[in-house]
């Protein structure tokens, strides 16, 4: 706790705050004896892996453990009153009022069928804060608090209808409504591309500064390292660690927090002189200065690697598609504009952006999912796009798919024996014991083994379950490996583990990739060359080194300027030093 | 979405007269399979004829003429609006239902009240509260789907009205005579809508808003009411087809059973009877009906739903 929070009471204690839920086989512990204080001013992070008890131990702390859950502890004060025997009605009181909550996604935590008006208005109603009169005005002035333009107009609109940063900040313009002295944040950021997650971010810090209590919740350290005074990292249900940011981040005492820290890929390109690591760096003689304003010319013009490679030894060479798709309004809408690129074997370009840049609609042309209004998609020097799907069948499986949730991705009712063998049968493996060891052999590169074949998807882990899709990918044999956003639905550390394993399959095997995501740092990581798009067109294009370490568009800047500035083993920037004192418990947030 | 409401209005529109005309057809065929004279259906049971009489018949109404024709024929009649007379009361079909159609509707009007009070209730309180409430509710709700209508409406009469004599035994008197009638046919109804609602309340409040709305330091009360009865309603009107469907279907029974008059009587007694005009009329009736409803419910989803009313266009662009 840093000396100034101390003046304060604590918003919220709790000693040996416990858990449990009633299972098949008895009570089934969710927290352990979790201890801990949020004082006005001070934001508290709570980091884990998932199923370490982060979300069980905010909902618990709002009365909300859900059904079947006992939850005791030794001390519990809300606002220094006793929150251990409270009932239905004094919760509701607190709730809202003085413990504000926030979840992850949007889209889900707001209701798709009231207006963000409604939302945001029904804390003001529950706890009468304002004459019904006044309602709509202070909805209004809230969502303009939290920064959203033009707050009349999108206070009418339904959450679908805004995109995902202005859709965030109205669920957190809601939690605020009533005015919590505290506000619990359950992973604000996952879901949001970094320059939303930059922003909500900064919200945060701002709220925390004039003197609100945060507990922000996630797994993505670095993310929280931008604005948590304290952090606790929580296993298995108890506090393993906990202290000064500055100091769990820089000096982690703990295994599972070094665990934690060593899964937060390196940015390591902030404008500093850093060189490209050795094994990223790009063998091939690509001109570095692709770069120029987005204008479709320049961008089909200097596309990676246009040039620098024989032309034999390009794989997939995409040549100025174009497509477009009706709007609602029954206007066109163009989601890739003039896109060029050339994709030599045994590469992987990364392609990054915002969500709606154009990036999955680009892997559709490429899949040959999706024809191109316009220009053309070549595979192996033959064309790809435009051929007639009866001819194009045979040579599908030399491209495979994986996407971002494996869980959706995988049948549920089949067992991964069955989805790999029929992938298997694909390639023309006899069925029967031959299909049956090639599909062993497949998890075990994988680096699942012989006794997952029997079981069903949702029996594995979200990491488990992408290698299972990794897996089939890999069964045909591909020529080429075509990834969206693979790793964004996992927690820090299986994102790790799942980087190691591809990166560990393209040594093997020189596979051909191509990475769509919007997490620079992953691209950073895996990607010989990146390409940066924005509004269905190419910004800017390069060897990964390059374009990290020389950025030239500003939309490119932005974006690694966006990328939470913290690196593993240095001080977080968000921690304010020891003595600097928060603002005053009150009034405008920022 | 908007400019193509008219066209989406037409396409269905011809799709729901594709529908009329295959069940009207499909019926057409099962009776001419039945068999039986159709001559004896129109001098009725206790008319002896001379054979005179019966040749006068068969030429007036075309019976000796080729099936195809004959359907021809009553097809061709029924594109001008002319529905036939019935060949037992000798009267213009139409004119047949007109009287009939107004205790039918009155009895379904009552019984979808019951049946949507019912379910609502039942749902809002049951939903989430556990296994064992869960359980017995699922029982209850089970049973009232599987209990055969007409003997739930016999046991209703012997107790209600002749042990108890609190409400009238049979008829068409008032409200009172209509209390019995719409319960015994709104039960298997309310116990399918119970089940729809309660398990998308279910669903709902298991959502992530849910929990935000409770976070809100919002009443469970209002969280049920204002949020998730919204998300729980879609699948319910989704069933309004199949509902008007099995209230006629029930209504033959209960009309029966309780001595109403209504177009379920009517139907028993054509069908027994082979008055083929009155049978057509009354299939095209339901068939209309439901096609009606199901359109009138596809409009109202988007309406209700806003998520659906941005069209597809946005959706696919998204993906």
């Amino acid at each position: 706790m840093t000396s100034s929070a101390q003046r304060y009471a604590p918003l919220v204690a709790c000693d040996g705050l416990t858990v449990d839920f009633a299972g098949c086989g008895g009570r089934v512990p969710a927290v352990n004896g979790v201890t801990l204080a949020i004082a006005p001013g001070e934001c508290l992070a709570l980091v884990g892996r998932s199923g370490s008890g982060k979300s069980v131990t905010a909902r618990a702390l709002v009365g909300l453990a859900g059904p079947g859950a006992r939850v005791t502890a030794r001390r519990w004060t809300v606002g220094g009153n006793d929150a251990s025997r409270w009932g239905p009605r004094s919760w509701r009181r607190i709730r809202g009022r003085q413990i504000g909550l926030v979840l992850q996604d949007a889209l889900v935590s707001l209701d798709g069928m009231r207006t963000v008006g409604a939302e945001v208005a029904e804390p003001l109603r529950a706890h009468r804060i304002v004459p019904r009169a006044k309602t709509a005005d202070r909805v209004a002035q809230l969502l303009s608090e939290v920064g959203i333009p033009d707050p009349v107009r999108r206070a009418a609109q339904y959450p679908h209808q805004l995109s995902g940063g202005l859709r965030q900040r109205a669920l957190l313009a809601a939690g605020l409504a009533a005015g919590p002295a505290l506000l619990i944040a359950d992973e604000p950021t996952t879901a949001l591309d970094v320059t939303v997650q930059a922003q909500v971010l900064g919200l945060l810090g701002r709220l925390r500064d004039a003197g609100m209590g945060l507990l922000l919740i996630s797994h993505d350290l670095a993310a929280v390292a931008t604005v948590a005074d304290r952090v606790a990292v929580l296993h298995d249900g108890s506090v393993v660690e906990e202290g000064p940011a500055a100091r769990v981040l820089s000096d982690p005492l703990h295994d599972r927090t070094r665990e934690l820290l060593a899964a937060v890929p390196s940015v390591a390109v902030r404008r500093s002189a850093a060189t490209a690591r050795p094994d990223t760096g790009c063998p091939v003689a690509v001109p570095d200065t692709a770069t120029a304003p987005p204008t479709a010319q320049t961008a089909a013009r200097e596309s990676p690697l246009d040039g620098a490679v024989p032309p034999d030894a390009v794989l997939l060479d995409v040549r100025s598609v174009t497509k477009s798709y009706p709007d609602p309004h029954g206007e066109r809408r163009a989601a890739v504009r003039e896109v060029s690129f050339r994709l030599p074997a045994g590469r992987t370009l990364g392609i990054v952006g915002a969500s709606g840049s154009g990036k999955s609609t680009t892997a559709r042309l490429v899949l040959g999912l999706e024809t191109p209004d316009f220009g053309s998609v070549h595979f192996d020097g033959e064309l790809w796009s435009g051929l007639a799907e009866r001819l194009r069948r045979p040579l599908r499986r030399q491209i495979q798919f994986v996407q971002q949730d494996p869980l959706s991705s995988l049948d549920p009712r089949w067992t991964i024996g069955r989805l790999l063998e029929e992938a298997l049968g694909v390639r023309g493996v006899p069925s029967g014991s031959a299909r049956r060891d090639e599909a062993v052999q497949l998890l075990e590169q994988v680096g699942l083994e012989a006794a997952h074949l029997a079981r069903r998807p949702a029996q594995l882990s979200g990491g488990q379950q992408q290698r299972v899709a990794f897996a089939r990918a890999l069964a045909p044999r591909p020529r080429l490996l075509v990834c969206d956003e693979p790793v964004s639905a996992l927690d820090s550390t299986v994102q790790a583990q799942i980087l190691d394993l591809l990166a560990g399959l393209r040594r093997r095997y020189g596979l051909t990739m191509l990475f769509i995501s919007h997490d620079l740092r992953v691209v950073r990581r895996l990607c010989d060359h990146v390409m940066v798009m924005r509004d269905g067109q190419v910004v800017e294009s390069g060897s990964t080194a390059g374009v990290f370490d020389r950025p030239q568009h500003p939309y490119t800047q932005a974006l690694l300027d966006a990328l939470p500035g913290w690196e593993p083993g240095t001080r977080p920037p968000g921690a304010r030093r020891p003595g600097s004192s928060p603002g005053t418990a009150s009034s405008p947030y920022w | 979405m908007r400019s193509g409401v008219p066209r989406y209005v037409l396409r269905r529109s011809i799709a729901a007269l594709a529908v009329v005309w295959g069940s009207v057809t499909v019926a057409f065929v099962a009776l001419h399979l039945i068999g039986g004279s159709p001559v004896d259906a129109v001098l009725g049971p206790t008319v002896s004829a001379t054979p005179g009489l019966r040749q006068q018949i068969i030429r007036a109404y075309g019976f000796d003429q080729p099936l195809v024709v004959q359907y021809g024929v009553w097809l061709g009649k029924l594109l001008t609006g002319d529905l036939g007379y019935s060949y037992q009361l000798n009267e213009p079909v139409p004119r047949v239902l007109a009287d009939q159609l107004g205790p039918t509707c009155q009895l379904a009007l009552a019984a979808v009240g019951v049946a949507v009070v019912v379910a609502l209730a039942t749902a809002l309180l049951a939903a989430g509260r556990g296994r064992v409430i869960g359980a017995v509710v699922s029982a209850v709700e089970m049973a009232a789907v599987s209990v055969p209508q007409f003997w739930f409406g016999l046991l209703a009469l012997s107790v209600v009205s002749f042990r108890w004599r609190l409400l009238p035994i049979a008829g068409d008197q008032g409200v009172a005579s209509l209390v019995l009638p719409a319960v015994t046919l709104a039960v298997p109804v309310a116990g399918t809508l119970a089940q729809v609602v309660r398990a998308g309340l279910e669903e709902a409040l298991a959502q992530p808003f849910a929990l935000t709305v409770r976070a809100r330091g919002v009443r469970e009360s209002v969280l049920r009411v204002r949020h998730a009865l919204r998300h729980a309603a879609l699948p319910a009107l989704n069933l309004a087809g199949w509902t008007a469907g099995s209230l006629l279907s029930g209504a033959v029974l209960v009309e029966t059973v309780f001595a109403r008059p209504g177009v379920g009587r009517v139907l028993i007694t054509a069908v027994t009877a082979q008055d083929t005009p009155v049978v057509m009329a009354v299939v095209m009736l339901s068939a209309t009906t439901f096609t009606v409803i199901n359109l009138l419910v596809d409009l109202l989803v988007p309406l209700l739903d806003p998520r659906l009313r941005d069209g597809r266009a946005t959706r696919e662009a998204r993906a």
